[in-house]
């Protein structure tokens, strides 16, 4: 009896590139970008060096965060942050309601739909920190400025998302409460909020955090809040300072992050 | 070749899955396991090679105190036993030979495993392993892409790759209809005969054990409540085992328990995608 | 009928403590948001407030039409803040995978020091926005590309990190155990039962992340950190606003493109 023989040798095929010559292409793609991606970075060594010593002071201060000598400048920018944040994140949602509804395939007449549909899309495309050196241009340095940068970012994110759970709501309640009779009105308030309230919530808390971490950036180009601090304590190269602002900045989003989910959890 | 000695083990919390087990598998037996759900079969064979850690007693596998090994002589101890498994537990998203080579995964260094340069008698026997089970066609296929069966049937190529000494086999057809069922059993009793292997087989299906196994051992509450072989098996030593109880209708209890786990296992799969 | 008397005889939506509760819930947050108005604009001008809306039109005036000559200016900025996203994103990846497999509770080597450790990486790079880790990064090193690249990789940390911890902790355990029973050591059970479980997840976090940091990175030129931000901020310095709008309009069209990109990619892995 002869035992067949099999094969000593077996090779993994590939998995997502089927055609060997389009494989070898794409590598060969691959490494030559790399090459001229790598070879585009111009690198000053001997800034770099000198700068070294700078990093350890900044990982010196990072560690041992001076909060005392400029908490009057880090209290004022924490103050202008947080009300710059809960104000934006109250009007931007309140703003957000009904263009979300607006934005609605299911509820909202043809050219309603467009017009909340390109507001959404504008406010998506453009990022805060461009918004906010529009709105600092147009009125003037400070937090009012970073309250309508937030607020106009906060419809974007929230409208839209909004928007897509109207849309994808159980249409047998709205049928069943339209059947009644029910006016568009009724239908809003009796199908709709109900099964999107809670996530509109949730959301809300999720912008709020969102909002706090885009305010700490915002005043890097003028907008208010702590970002400013901490652009002036860099510019001075007070390190200490500025990692006692980055801890407070990660105190907060953590606290805030704990405090959503937890409160997400009590409201449902 | 197998010999366990007032084996125990109680969980964290508290409870008592197995007590003062005392078994012993000669070479060649294909012995089946049977009982109630939480009986602690599941943690019997778990316990030989310690995916279980056993709270006290001997598990000798020939001369070898398996319970007793530190790290690494484990690893080396367990290329010994192969394991076949409920839900078959194929690396989903490999090819069937790497799940069968996977198998080596014991004797060959991590170089090898990485770059999937295993040694050529290791293929050849892959390859001869996946022809016994009647795969060979689809060694190139990722293991998701084949059936209830076919999958089971790389899980055993992958046991017997290891060139085991043993087997453990956890409700191998827990999740398969009964005509693969029946086919599955015959094979791993066939590759078992043909190798001298001895096989624990948990099964909860007393008819297919009682057609397949040749010594059935009946666990209640993690004591050995029944030991004999399959013919001694009579309504009042299943009465023993199941308890009072209809054994019937406890094995409609089992159909409905193996569909609850088939949906977990797709509501899984789809919070996969 | 005397059991039911303490009943309202009036039908209401919620128990009367819950809507005093819901009241007052409302309430205290317009009160809120009242103080922390009056907090925030105590110092505002408002007179630049009332003359928002000339201001506004004199740089839409200013804006159009744009300056399309400028574009031939920006294909080099632009060229290095792909470079600055691709590079970012790839050095970032490359460090958050150790930090996830020692974040996920299933892989991590130590539960009581290096999980916390890993954890907190992850909220530090996740809660400081990538323009603030270019503003360090630039007083530090210098201005430069290389400034960009390290602060898109050390914001990426964070996000790869924590969808990829949440993945391997997500993976199937059978799967695992059945490998861990042939004998496989520790590295072995990592590569052939955890690695191949989370690696369309990988691929597809990576390539997102690759999508938000092209976005990011046009903007760091603001700070210094090279790209097309760097060109931004010279025509808002000069006010040339003719040129800010050929730049504009091409961060935008650089962003839908790699949005469709990183969907056709993520497409094709999963």
């Amino acid at each position: 009896m002869t035992t067949p023989s099999y094969p000593t040798t077996w090779r993994r095929p590939p998995q997502i590139v089927k055609d060997r010559r389009w494989r070898l292409a794409l590598q060969i793609g691959i490494f030559v970008y790399l090459v001229l991606a790598i070879g585009s970075v111009e690198v000053n060594w001997a800034r770099v060096y000198d700068g070294l010593e700078r990093g350890q002071r900044f990982i010196m201060g990072f560690l041992q965060p001076d909060f005392s000598s400029r908490w009057r400048d880090i209290s004022q920018g924490l103050v202008e942050s947080l009300t710059m944040t809960l104000t934006s994140t109250v009007v931007g949602v309140a703003i957000s309601v009904p263009i979300g509804i607006g934005a609605a395939r299911n509820l909202a007449p043809r050219w309603i739909y467009y017009i909340c549909r390109s507001i959404i899309a504008v406010s998506r495309a453009l990022q805060e920190i461009i918004i906010a050196i529009f709105f600092v241009a147009m009125f003037g340095f400070g937090p009012f400025a970073g309250f309508l940068t937030l607020s106009f970012a906060t419809i974007g994110f929230i409208a839209k998302l909004l928007a897509d759970d109207i849309e994808e709501i159980n249409e047998a309640q709205a049928e069943a409460i339209r059947s009644t009779g029910a006016s568009w009105w009724q239908v809003v308030n009796y199908a709709i909020q109900p099964q999107v309230m809670p996530r509109l919530i949730g959301l809300s808390l999720y912008r709020l955090d969102i909002n706090f971490r885009e305010s700490a950036v915002i005043g890097i180009v003028g907008a208010g809040g702590i970002g400013a601090t901490l652009n002036t304590a860099i510019d001075r190269y007070e390190y200490d300072s500025a990692g006692a602002i980055l801890l407070i900045i990660i105190g907060i989003v953590m606290v805030a992050e704990y405090g959503s989910s937890y409160l997400r959890k009590f409201l449902q | 070749m197998l010999h366990l000695e007032r084996l125990s083990k109680t969980y964290k919390t508290g409870e008592t899955a197995l007590h003062e087990v005392t078994l012993d598998v000669p070479k060649g037996q294909i012995l089946g396991l049977i009982g109630p759900s939480g009986a602690g079969k599941s943690t019997l064979i778990r316990c030989i090679n310690r995916l279980v850690e056993p709270s006290s007693g001997k598990v000798l596998l020939g001369d070898v105190d398996l319970a007793r090994l530190g790290k690494t002589d484990l690893r080396k101890q367990r290329r010994r036993i192969g394991m076949i498994f409920q839900e078959y537990a194929l690396v989903e998203r490999l090819t069937v030979m790497e799940n069968v080579l996977s198998g080596r995964l014991g004797y060959v260094p991590f170089w090898r495993s990485f770059l999937r340069k295993y040694p050529a008698a290791d293929i050849q026997r892959a390859y001869r392993l996946l022809d016994r089970v009647g795969l060979i066609d689809h060694a190139d296929k990722r293991a998701d892409a084949l059936s209830g069966g076919q999958r089971q049937r790389v899980g055993i190529a992958r046991a017997l790759a290891q060139d085991p000494e043993l087997l453990l086999v956890d409700e191998p057809t827990a999740s398969l209809d009964p005509k693969t069922s029946r086919q599955i059993m015959r094979l791993l009793t066939e590759v078992c005969t043909e190798r001298g292997l001895p096989a624990i087989v948990n099964i909860h299906d007393v008819p297919l054990a009682q057609q397949f196994m040749q010594r059935i051992v009946g666990l209640r509450a993690g004591r050995v409540v029944f030991d004999g072989p399959p013919e001694a098996l009579t309504e009042s030593a299943l009465t023993q085992i199941y308890g009072e109880e209809d054994w019937n209708a406890m094995r409609a209890g089992d159909a409905e328990q193996a569909a609850a786990e088939a949906e977990a296992r797709d509501r899984i799969a789809a919070l996969a995608k | 009928m005397t059991e039911i008397t303490h009943h309202s005889q009036v039908w209401t939506y919620r128990t009367p403590k819950a809507r005093l509760l819901l009241w007052g819930g409302w309430l205290a947050l317009v009160a809120l948001f009242v103080w922390c108005w009056q907090l925030m604009t105590r110092d505002t001008i408002w007179f630049f407030v009332t003359d928002a809306p000339r201001q506004a039109a004199d740089i839409g005036n200013r804006m159009v039409p744009p300056r399309w000559s400028y574009m031939s200016e920006l294909w080099l900025p632009l060229w290095d803040t792909i470079n600055i996203a691709t590079l970012g994103t790839i050095g970032g990846v490359i460090m958050a995978v150790p930090v996830a497999f020692m974040a996920a509770r299933n892989t991590t080597p130590s539960a009581t020091i290096l999980r916390p450790i890993a954890l907190f990486i992850i909220v530090a790079s996740r809660s400081i926005n990538s323009l603030i880790w270019a503003l360090l990064l630039v007083a530090i090193i210098g201005p430069g590309l290389l400034a960009g690249i390290i602060a898109i990789a050390l914001r990426s940390i964070g996000f790869v990190g924590k969808l990829l911890y949440e993945a391997i902790e997500e993976t199937d355990a059978r799967q695992i155990e059945a490998i861990e029973a042939t004998g496989a050591s520790g590295a072995q059970v990592l590569s052939y039962g955890i690695v191949p479980q989370i690696m369309p997840a990988f691929w597809g976090i990576s390539v997102f992340r690759w999508d938000i940091n092209i976005r990011e990175s046009t903007i760091l030129g603001l700070v210094g950190a090279g790209g097309i931000g760097l060109k931004l901020q010279a025509s808002l310095n000069t006010l040339a606003w003719s040129q800010v709008s050929v730049i504009l309009l091409l961060i935008l069209a650089t962003v839908v493109l790699s949005e469709w990109v990183s969907a056709r990619m993520r497409h094709a892995i999963i």
